[in-house]
């Protein structure tokens, strides 16, 4: 994305270094990142847990580019990808249509396009549903072609901004699973963020705690625990309660 | 006897899956038919007790037998068709050049911000002028020409397409915006892939519109503005006033009124077929 990217550490997929974000509100600079600094490793599946207002998604729109830094920086090497909390599928295209798009815009020759939209859709067990469109598939299936069409992108980095947060348990649990495994597989680095510490358990090899107003990492905990995992595991919910319990303090702390 | 009974067991079975589908079908026909034939008889109905109740004698204002009867005649004519297709020619070629114009100029204004500001407002100005009162100044640049005629077409129509397409590209969700970004489409491409495609619902609002004020505008040009040697169907209304051939002028209006009624049931179906496809609205189940 940047032209910076020289500059990275070598390994490392995301370097953020002393990032601010300041939007105008009711005309004085409200400070929404405050010098925040992080680094991942290409290959990394990081989480970021933490209350509304801690800038979560600001950061991710910056490092697509659909925000400018402040002050500070923000490299990504290679290309990058992000998913919302809802699928926005374009609704006049099928499933397959909204993968082809992405591939499209990618460069990709139209012979190709077919064939690979419908291998992805099947990576994400959606073979079968290719020619529905988005209000013909349930949350769920909605939100595996939007990893399917992110898929697509090709992408290096992977951000995702809630993306699970509106489906119900089950779902989600599936889509854990075949994030784990796509991510496992493919090597992508993943900047995943979540308002739930479990899912941040489960799938992150390292958990960010933000704090908020302004947002910036309070704290930050390694999960060295095996994989596959399962959500409802004893060892998930014990790392879980302890940054529940930060994320109280946080809110505590902030004087709320 | 038992193999009888199992036949019949069979063909009535039959018979009772294959009801369902044609009470469906036929039920679903009938539902989109009877609004308009009871809108239509209650049309005839009024129109034959007006004529009944003696309130005009009847050369001033004949009853519906009449009128058909006199409608039949005038389609075993040649001229009939010859001044169909003079108007029909006329909607036709305004209403694109209205199409043409209309959406180049909502794009443009839709892009340009600076362009925007004044001429966004200029467009709902011209759409509420009506389109009539454009006629004696387009009279007096044009003389009694087809010029004048597809001036003011154009100019009744272009506006409401231009207003349709330019609230759609406004009205286009924000996160499909973002979306197309992040997968790499800037400038004309987002505009092709993502935000014509999400306009075009209110695109084709603005088209039905546009046609609305198209045909107003065409029917009152061709009364008021008088191009030799094209009989066209508002310049034989106005003749029929003119000779008080009632019998003609109503047969002609029913003529009018037919061409409306198709072309705006036309129009009604593709918008449903778009938002249908779009997911705006549920598909009647297949």
């Amino acid at each position: 994305m940047s032209s910076q990217v020289i500059e990275l550490a070598p390994g490392n997929s995301i370097n953020v270094l002393a990032l601010t974000k300041a939007f105008p509100h009711r005309g004085r600079p409200l400070l929404a990142i405050d010098g925040l600094s992080l680094q991942v490793k290409r290959g990394e599946f990081v989480c970021i847990v933490g209350a509304s207002g801690s800038g979560k998604s600001t950061l991710l729109s910056i490092l697509a580019g659909l925000d400018r830094p402040t002050n500070g920086r923000a490299d990504v090497k290679g290309h990058v990808s992000l998913m919302f909390q809802e699928a926005a599928l374009l609704p006049w295209l099928t499933a397959a249509g909204n993968v082809e798009l992405a591939l499209e815009l990618r460069g990709v020759s139209r012979p190709n396009r077919t064939r690979i939209a419908h291998d992805l859709l099947r990576r994400v067990h959606l073979g079968g549903f290719e020619s529905r469109r988005p209000h013909e598939l349930s949350g769920g299936m909605r939100q595996r072609v939007a990893l399917a069409r992110a898929l697509a992108q090709d992408a290096d980095v992977l951000l995702m901004d809630e993306p699970f947060a509106s489906l119900d348990a089950i779902s989600r649990d599936l889509l854990h699973e075949e994030l784990e495994r796509i991510w496992a597989q493919s090597g992508l680095t993943v900047l995943f963020v979540t308002h739930n510490p479990r899912e941040a358990v489960r799938l992150g090899d390292r958990v960010l705690v933000f704090a908020s107003r302004p947002g910036r990492i309070a704290h930050e905990i390694q999960i060295d625990l095996q994989r596959p995992r399962t959500l409802d595991s004893p060892d998930i919910a014990v790392i879980a309660r302890r940054i529940t319990d930060h994320l109280k303090q946080e809110m505590r702390g902030d004087g709320s | 006897m038992a193999a009888e009974l199992v036949l019949a067991a069979e063909t009535s079975e039959r018979v009772e899956f294959a009801a369902p589908k044609l009470r469906t079908w036929g039920g679903r026909m009938w539902a989109w038919l009877w609004p308009k034939l009871v809108a239509v008889a209650l049309m005839l109905g009024t129109w034959q007790l007006v004529v009944l109740s003696g309130w005009r004698p009847d050369y001033v204002l004949p009853g519906p037998a009449t009128v058909f009867g006199r409608l039949a005649t005038d389609l075993s004519h040649a001229d009939f068709y010859v001044g169909v297709g003079v108007t029909l020619r006329r909607a036709l070629t305004g209403y694109l050049m209205a199409v043409a114009i209309g959406a180049s100029v909502g794009i443009v204004v839709a892009q340009v911000k600076v362009v925007r500001r004044a001429v966004g407002s200029a467009i709902l100005g011209l759409q509420s002028m009506p389109s009539i009162a454009w006629f004696p100044l387009a009279i007096l640049l044009f003389q009694q020409s087809e010029t004048a005629i597809a001036s003011v077409v154009v100019l009744g129509a272009a506006p409401a397409i231009a207003a349709g397409l330019l609230n759609g590209v406004d009205h286009v969700q924000p996160l499909l915006i973002r979306v197309g970004r992040v997968m790499g489409a800037r400038g004309p491409a987002l505009y092709r892939h993502v935000i014509l495609p999400a306009a075009l619902p209110s695109f084709i609002g603005g088209l039905k519109q546009g046609w609305a004020f198209a045909w107003r505008s065409l029917m009152a040009g061709e009364i008021i503005v008088i191009v030799a040697n094209s009989a066209s169907i508002g310049q034989q209304l106005q003749f029929a006033k003119d000779l008080a051939d009632a019998e003609q002028l109503l047969a002609i209006m029913v003529v009018i009124f037919v061409i409306g009624v198709v072309i705006d049931t036309l129009f009604g179906a593709l918008d449903r077929a778009v938002r249908v496809r779009w997911g705006l609205i549920e598909a009647a189940e297949q």
